[in-house]
């Protein structure tokens, strides 16, 4: 896991070193500062001359500075270190999933890779500038103040020595008691802001069975209950601060207690007064670096957790790639099924398509109809390669789909997602998806195509409409047909529409159908369909019932041998009353 | 002012009304917590004067008398400071957990109070925030509310003390050496204020390139697939690169001057250390007179005195920069705390309304008497206030708009003149293109929003008399978008009816068809749903939001896409549960399908917020209504 998180510090070497090495030499002279603060009050007492407190002083001030300027290139250092590295994960991240296949997308939901790349990204960088920063500065603290308190006098250092391992105890103690509480409350925690979010997008629901006072109750209890959890982790947390002052309370009285003693006895000579001072000091900072230790053992904790699931991410390995020597060029837009069967996962039971088999003719129409859950938006997305087939094999243009270059091949296939996404930015920003390159009447002649054009030339803005995230402001029809007219301008040599007009009203729908007939009489279009109505003057018709073809042909011929069929179209076309009345 | 001044102030007012609302809640607990503070920090302080008094009292004395001579005073001092420490200790462990009950305690209740606010808001605000930002309040918000009260709050007042404590004693030690420190702590504050200004306002950035970030990055995730499918993945890589850029450099900057803030503090208080101690020297050396609260005393400052300086000049400085690093947490805390209170500020929905709903007992001669119990049959009851009688009106669920107009901005009106009568039970059919305003008129009859001209009656009553809560209890509601709730599928139908049995459930389940997949859930009705049911299809969760209304069992419906995505076979299941739900009730149904609305007693054809063809359907096929066969696709069979 480290060695891949490592790589992300790439160019960031030399501040990722020199954040380090300047703590260190900081921490030196922070320990060697009241070292030699005691010198000088020694020499004073001794010999109280300008000449010497000007000498001593100047040095130690010099020192000052030094430790000042160090203090400054470590943080200046640390933050570009940290910040890089980040930077670098992210990217990474985010290039991996670029590079992910539908089959490694449907792995992982949106939510949970935009965590990763920010809030899972930031925990790391904390953890990151922790280790480099205070991670080395702590025990290099402990150690330098160690020593020095040894060379000040032997006897009172170890005080420290004792009691350093019965702090680190009770920190670790706290630290691992606190851990598990932590993840089960933070678990509760999640869950009631999931609850929360569910209320807000529910608010219309909720208003409608008038469920405020209910919904009130039940945050009420959760609240509750996250409250609870929360005190009881939290107080056990609450004890580091008295134990921290205990110890270091502790050691400062043996220290004024025994140091007086020895003083006194050795007549002020080597251990005095200022000494006593220094040891203060020192105790000081072996107590609050150890404090520091454990703060950052806590944030490398969270920030493992987080880790983990960047490293999950990148380490995700994706299943489709280009062949070498591949195909650049699709002939036509003729398409073949050969006992193409597909499951979705190789440990699932169940085959999401048994033993397809299917001829389409470049430049014909073929409507797609079956029920939820018969696998139609399965049998098109091998098409253009979304994903591989289990057995079997596809061919668009008369060759594997698996020898294409992806690139090439998907440019000749376009997909008309059922779940349909425009991005924030102009409409011609977003038409442009399809061609970078088309010219502002090519855009405007596949909107009239995808009968988008009416609506867009009714916007103050026309063409240059700004589209907001999740296109929140056009309806659900205008969104389909922008998304249409998007995937006409790749020119494709195969046209694939998964339900997505099911927002148009049925007026509109038949103007699209009419469009493509006459338009782009070459393309080969496939249309997934709810309606009857979209598929009906299809040259010919596909029926899914459950993974399998249950049947293909034109509209009359369905009507003449397949009950599915016949039972949807009347259904949906039963005239008004006849049957009622 | 300026800008920055009026940001201060506003800060501050913010902070202001955070402790107000604190103190209202937890004034006992915070008053003992500050006492334990006050305790806690004068041992902490005291060393320093005991260090003091040890080197004057004990040390330099017992060099020339001997130790037994000063034995007795030393074990005086310790226990005298080891007293102080025990009790310093003890308040220490009293308010840290103070603290950890207090900032729960506060956060659960700023909780609560935001969630009931947001149930009574109007469905506007829901309609005009971004979900995000709503929930950032109870994420975001509400963490950095808990830093700053859980440490920043209580980590302030400590040092605030303990400067004070350190004030009195260092000037009754020295006043020369006092202004020293004094001066470093100038440099000390401008600094803080200077690199933590840059480092706030880079921390502000920051988080806005977060955000932003995160919004590209959301975008782009959710659109992967098609992404893929236009093979746009260069195109993606460059403008992440851009911004994840702009977010390096804003992080860069805003942790560099986080980052040297620190030290730069920490050595300024190192460089005063070294400071008080050349002028201690020099002040012994030319034997200055020391000057404390005492006046001027004739000899000049001791040996012990400096020591004891330093270790206070150390602790000082300690302090200031303990409420430094403070800063950056209080400005994020207090950012928190105003976009909370912006949500609890916020004009809940009003409800004038005072027609309410109540079961009653209809007798043979149709004269109303209100009942305790369930009985089956509703009636308003309307109070007059002119003469102080009350009039009972049987529920049967008819409604009537008049000439209505609405907009949901006033200056943009998308309903005009729209006239719709539903007499009990009819059913009433909306069609229409996408953005038609058929929605819309849903969205008046409950009023999640009020109409602009012309009325609405629903038995004759105004609605704008009728209690808001009992307005909406008597319709039933199914929407395309279905919202499940986290729980069990017989949790889910419940929310229908509160005091449903389980035999209740089930029934309304039968009746809408959805029994069957229920009953091959991997545990039945107790299967657990997350994360909005994820778990389930499209078409399975609409036939469980029809169960859900069907317990409701309200005399009106409006059925808004309510089977859209169940495909045409299953929706042949659920026609025959609906056609159930719909008998005897009023009904407005909106739809594409013409076999969800063939059999409606009026079709209303919308266009742009105006009715444009009305009537039956073999009327309107017969009238060569063209539009509504062009909206339902009838055309294709004539």
């Amino acid at each position: 896991m480290i060695k891949q998180l490592a790589k992300s510090i790439g160019q960031y070497k030399k501040p990722t070193i020199l954040a380090p090495v300047f703590v260190t030499l900081e921490v030196a002279m922070e320990c060697f500062i009241p070292w030699y603060m005691v010198v000088m009050l020694d020499r004073i007492s001794a010999d109280n001359s300008m000449g010497n407190i000007l000498t001593y002083g100047g040095i130690l001030l010099i020192l000052s500075f030094l430790a000042l300027a160090f203090g400054i290139l470590s943080g200046k250092y640390a933050a570009t270190a940290s910040a890089g590295f980040a930077r670098n994960l992210r990217q990474n991240l985010y290039y991996s999933v670029q590079d992910f296949s539908f089959a490694n997308i449907d792995k992982f939901s949106t939510s949970s890779l935009v965590t990763r790349m920010t809030t899972d990204v930031t925990n790391v960088q904390m953890a990151f500038m922790m280790i480099i920063r205070v991670a080395v500065r702590s025990p290099i603290m402990l150690i330098f103040s160690l020593v020095m308190a040894f060379t000040i006098n032997t006897t009172l250092a170890w005080i420290f020595l004792a009691l350093v391992p019965v702090l680190g105890s009770i920190l670790v103690f706290v630290v691992f008691k606190v851990d598990p509480l932590f993840n089960k409350v933070f678990k509760k925690y999640d869950a009631m802001n999931e609850s929360v979010q569910e209320n807000i997008r529910g608010i219309r629901v909720v208003k409608s069975f008038v469920r405020e006072d209910y919904e009130k109750k039940k945050f009420e209890r959760t609240a509750e209950d996250v409250r609870k959890d929360f005190v009881r982790a939290e107080k056990i947390v609450a004890f580091n601060t008295p134990a921290m002052q205990f110890c270091m309370w502790f050691a400062i009285l043996m220290i004024c207690f025994l140091g007086s003693a020895i003083s006194v006895k050795g007549g002020g000579e080597g251990f005095n007064s200022s000494a006593l001072s220094s040891m203060i000091v020192y105790a000081a900072q072996i107590l609050s670096s150890l404090m520091m230790l454990a703060m950052v053992l806590v944030m490398i904790t969270i920030g493992r957790t987080s880790a983990e699931r960047i490293v999950e991410v990148l380490e995700e390995k994706s299943t489709l790639t280009s062949p070498e020597n591949a195909i650049k060029e699709v002939a036509d837009g003729s398409i073949t099924f050969e006992n193409v069967s597909f499951k979705y996962a190789a440990e699932a039971e169940k085959f999401a398509l048994k033993n397809v088999n299917l001829t389409i003719n470049s430049g014909e129409t073929i409507g797609i109809l079956g029920g939820t859950g018969s696998s139609k938006t399965t049998l098109v997305s091998l098409i253009p390669r979304l994903y591989d087939v289990t057995e079997g094999s596809v061919k668009v243009g008369g060759k594997d789909v698996r020898e294409y270059d992806l690139e090439s091949l998907r440019n000749a296939v376009s997909v008309v997602l059922q779940k349909n996404v425009l991005f924030s930015g102009s409409i011609k920003k977003n038409l442009r998806w399809g061609n970078e390159n088309a010219s502002d009447e090519e855009l405007v002649r596949v909107c009239k195509l995808a009968q988008a054009d009416d609506f867009i030339q009714g916007f103050p803005d026309k063409y240059d409409t700004y589209i907001e995230q999740g296109g929140t402001n056009v309806s659900g029809g205008q969104k389909q047909r922008l998304c249409i007219a998007r995937a006409l301008l790749k020119k494709p040599k195969i046209l694939i529409l998964d339900d997505s007009t099911s927002a148009v009203d049925t007026k509109t729908d038949a103007l699209i159908r009419k469009a493509f007939r006459d338009e782009i009489p070459d393309t080969t279009k496939i249309i997934i369909a709810q309606r009857v109505s979209s598929v009906e003057d299809a040259d010919k018709i596909v029926v899914m019932n459950d993974g399998e073809i249950a049947d293909f042909g034109t509209h009359d011929e369905l009507m003449q041998r397949s009950p599915i069929y016949r039972e949807v179209y009347e259904s949906q076309n039963r005239k008004g009353g006849e049957d009622n009345e | 002012m300026n800008k920055a001044q009026k940001d201060s102030a506003g800060t501050m007012r913010v902070l202001g009304r955070l402790l107000k609302y604190l103190f209202r809640y937890y004034k006992g607990s915070l008053i003992a917590v500050m006492a334990c503070i006050v305790v806690t920090a004068a041992a902490g302080i005291s060393s320093s004067v005991f260090l003091e008094l040890l080197i004057d009292d004990v040390i330099a004395p017992g060099i020339t008398q001997g130790f037994d001579a000063v034995s007795a005073t030393l074990t005086k001092i310790i226990l005298v400071m080891a007293g102080l420490y025990v009790l310093g200790v003890a308040c220490s462990f009293i308010y840290t957990r103070l603290m950890a009950v207090i900032t729960q305690g506060f956060l659960k209740k700023m909780r609560t109070d935001m969630f009931n606010k947001m149930q009574s808001l109007p469905l506007r605000y829901f309609d005009t925030n971004n979900y995000g930002d709503i929930m950032s309040c109870y994420t975001n918000d509400i963490d950095s509310l808990r830093q700053l009260i859980s440490q920043s709050l209580p980590n302030i007042f400590y040092s605030f003390v303990s400067i004070l404590y350190l004030l009195v004693v260092m000037f009754n030690s020295s006043v020369w050496l006092s202004l020293i420190v004094f001066l470093c702590v100038g440099m000390m504050i401008s600094s803080t204020k200077s690199i933590g200004g840059r480092s706030a306002k880079y921390f502000v950035r920051q988080q806005r390139t977060v955000g932003k970030t995160e919004g590209f990055v959301e975008e782009m995730m959710a659109g992967q697939k098609v992404v893929k499918v236009f093979c746009h993945e260069r195109e993606a890589k460059r403008d992440f690169d851009e911004i994840n850029y702009e977010l390096f450099k804003d992080s860069e900057a805003a942790n560099k001057f986080g980052n040297i803030l620190m030290p730069v503090i920490n050595n300024i208080g190192h460089i005063a250390y070294v400071l008080v101690a050349i002028a201690g020297g020099l002040l012994v050396l030319y034997g200055v007179p020391n000057l404390t609260f005492a006046g001027l005393s004739a000899t000049g400052i001791t040996i012990g005195a400096i020591v004891g300086f330093l270790n206070m000049s150390r602790q000082f400085t300690l302090n200031i920069s303990q409420v430094s690093q403070q800063v950056n947490m209080v400005v994020m805390g207090v950012a928190g705390a105003k976009r909370i209170f912006g949500l609890l500020d916020q004009t809940p929905e009003t409800d004038e309304g005072y027609v309410t709903l109540v079961n009653a007992n209809i007798d043979e001669n149709g004269n109303i008497t209100e009942s305790e119990t369930r009985t089956g049959k509703w009636a308003w009851r309307h109070p007059h206030k002119a003469d102080g009688t009350v009039t009972y009106t049987e529920l049967k669920g008819d409604i009537r708009m008049f000439n209505v107009d609405f907009g949901y901005v006033p200056e943009k009106i998308v309903l005009h003149d729209v006239s719709v009568y539903a007499k009990p039970g009819q059913k009433i059919a909306l069609v229409g293109a996408t953005g038609a305003g058929k929605t819309t008129i849903t969205n008046l009859i409950n009023r999640f929003y009020d109409i602009a001209d012309g009325k609405i009656r629903y038995d004759g009553i105004n609605i704008n008399k009728i209690k808001k809560g009992d307005l909406r209890r008597s319709l039933g509601i199914v929407l395309q978008d279905v919202n499940l709730f986290t729980g069990t599928v017989m949790d889910n139908i419940r929310y229908g009816k509160l005091d449903a049995t389980d035999e209740e459930c089930i029934a309304a389940a039968k009746l809408a068809n959805a029994h069957d997949f229920i009953t091959r859930l991997p545990e039945g009705y107790n299967t657990m749903l997350t994360g909005d049911g994820s778990n389930l299809s499209q078409g399975q969760k609409q036939l469980l939001s029809i169960a859900r209304a069907a317990l409701a069992n309200a005399p009106v419906m409006i059925l808004d896409e309510a089977t859209s995505s169940i495909d045409t076979r299953t929706e042949a299941l659920v026609q025959a549960g609906m056609d159930k739900l719909m008998e005897g009730r009023t009904v407005f149904v909106i739809a594409h399908r013409l076999s969800t609305i063939r059999n409606s007693d009026a079709i209303m054809v919308l266009d742009h917020g105006r009715i444009i063809e009305r009537g039956m359907h073999d009327q309107l096929i017969a009238e060569k209504g063209t539009d509504y066969q062009l909206y339902t696709g009838a055309f294709e069979f004539e």
